[in-house]
């Protein structure tokens, strides 16, 4: 049986950052505050200062620290992307993840021996893919994207050198990560290129008499009477009216949950897991990260004997998105 | 131990709106200004700045206006729609500010409410969420040994 997998914490300000190395993460990943990073929102994410601060914390208690550099850069910004590898490795973080590969290309040049990590946004599913990065720009880990069941992630960790990592909790895009353009078409800002899908700018909320509604650039996304739970602004997760009825027409709001694969994803090799949500706040992640610790620490103890603990399973529905969670694509019949 | 839940008794929220809402403001601006350099950093918050801000205790039936001035927050006597509003329960309240429970959570379960600008909205979350209290160790300024 190979060694539990590595924690992989989201990290939104300073205090979850510390929040998430006292619950027992073994690496946390941020983002500054600018379009380098995917999660570009109003007030989130580091500045040198928190980032000076943060680094020392982590590495004081022997973790490590992630920059996310996941989004693209484009000929009239591209020194902000590298300024932003730059400050990285001055900072002594312990590894980039990137999706563009310009961008990998500059980091192995400029800071041979910074580790790189290929983003979920590079969307690469194959081993083929994967093998391409490391063998030109040296990538070390690569996150895999959503799409994949677990027979074909345990086909990737068989032919690849490259440590494998996979999300293991959180919010569900609709499976065509890095490349989603719902953003773009609304409100013309995208998360690969703006670094943030649906930006508050462009997101407004209503109490009206029919419900609240949500509007995304002036257009009516969703609307929620009094008992309904609801969801983040985004296109994917909206209510549409279709032929008549009005219904989820692209995704159902739900989150990725796979506790229970824990013990599969482990033994088939699996380096690491990562936990969605550096949008959240301190309280998130320390609920979700007390949580998955416990359980790698029970896998680790006792890899035969693994249970899921009702109340891990409680403790992360209450924190979720939509009304129910789901095991996603590693937990299919069809391939 | 975590924060009970509960609301406040209905005549609260009877009676609230009829009470005046300044003395409730002036505390929470007071608290705010004491906060505000020191964990919280006013350059953040330079979007706020002139911005006509409501939060509402629903249970207290209570709503506090406020903005943030060149020389920090202050109560609005304004009454016109607020550029944003957030609303919640005491309970809510309390429960964020110890870091309890989790913003977004609230919101999916429609324990809180934000209105009008979501943008200074998620700034005013995000900012809160970057406070690292235990910054607030350090002497307050009027009573630093001198
Ligand atoms: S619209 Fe939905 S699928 Fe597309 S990036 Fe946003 S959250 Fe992901």
């Amino acid at each position: 049986m190979p060694a539990a997998p590595e924690l992989v914490c989201p990290a939104g300000s300073l205090p979850a950052l510390k929040t998430a190395i006292d619950h027992g993460a073994d690496c946390v990943y941020l983002g500054f505050k600018d379009a380098t990073n995917a999660r570009n929102f109003s007030g989130l994410n580091f500045d040198e200062k928190s980032l000076h601060e943060g680094v020392a914390y982590a590495h004081r208690h022997g973790r490590k620290v992630l920059l996310a550099l996941n989004t693209y850069p484009q000929t009239d910004n591209w020194p902000s992307w590298t300024r932003a590898v730059d400050r990285a490795a001055e900072a002594g973080m312990d590894a980039i993840i990137l999706a563009d590969p310009g961008l990998m290309a500059y980091a192995r040049r400029t800071h041979p021996t910074l580790r790189l990590h290929l983003s979920v946004q590079g969307s690469a599913t194959t081993h083929e893919a994967i093998n391409f990065y490391h063998e030109h720009f040296g990538i070390s880990r690569a996150v895999l994207p959503r799409v994949l069941s677990l027979a074909q992630v345990a086909q990737v960790i068989a032919q690849t050198p490259v440590e494998i990592e996979v999300f293991g909790f959180g919010g569900l895009c609709v499976m065509v990560e890095g490349r989603c353009a719902l953003s773009a078409y609304a409100t013309g800002e995208s998360p690969n290129c703006q670094g943030a899908c649906s930006p508050g700018k462009h997101v407004r909320w209503e109490q009206t008499p029919k419900g609240m509604e949500t509007r995304l650039n002036g257009v009516l996304i969703d609307r929620f009477e009094a008992h309904e739970r609801a969801g983040y602004p985004t296109l994917c997760k909206g209510r549409f009216e279709v032929n008549g009825a009005s219904y989820y027409a692209i995704e159902e709001p739900t989150s990725l949950n796979t506790l229970e694969l824990l013990p599969e994803l482990a033994r088939v090799g699996v380096k690491a897991i990562k936990i969605e949500g550096r949008q959240r706040s301190p309280a998130y992640v320390a609920q979700v990260t007390q949580v998955w610790r416990a359980a790698l620490d029970q896998l680790a103890r006792n890899p035969e004997g693994f249970r899921v603990d009702a109340r891990w399973m409680s403790e992360l529905n209450k924190v979720s998105e939509g009304q129910s969670h789901t095991l996603g694509a590693y937990h299919r019949p069809w391939k | 131990m975590p924060l009970p839940a509960f609301t406040l008794p209905p005549l609260f929220a009877r009676i609230g709106p009829h009470l005046p809402q300044l003395p409730p403001t002036l505390a929470l601006v007071g608290g705010l200004n004491l906060a505000l350099d020191r964990i919280l950093p006013r350059d953040h918050l330079d979007a706020l700045t002139g911005k006509k801000l409501m939060l509402r205790v629903l249970d207290a039936g209570m709503s506090l206006r406020f903005t943030l001035g060149e020389r920090g927050f202050r109560p609005l006597l304004d009454t016109g729609r607020p550029d944003l509003c957030i609303s919640a329960t005491t309970r809510d309240y309390l429960a964020l500010a110890l870091r309890e429970e989790d913003p977004d959570t609230l919101f999916f379960n429609r324990r809180l409410v934000m209105e009008g600008d979501t943008d200074l909205g998620l700034l005013v979350k995000n900012t809160l969420d970057a406070v690292d209290w235990s910054a607030l160790r350090l002497p307050l300024p009027g009573l630093a040994p001198r």
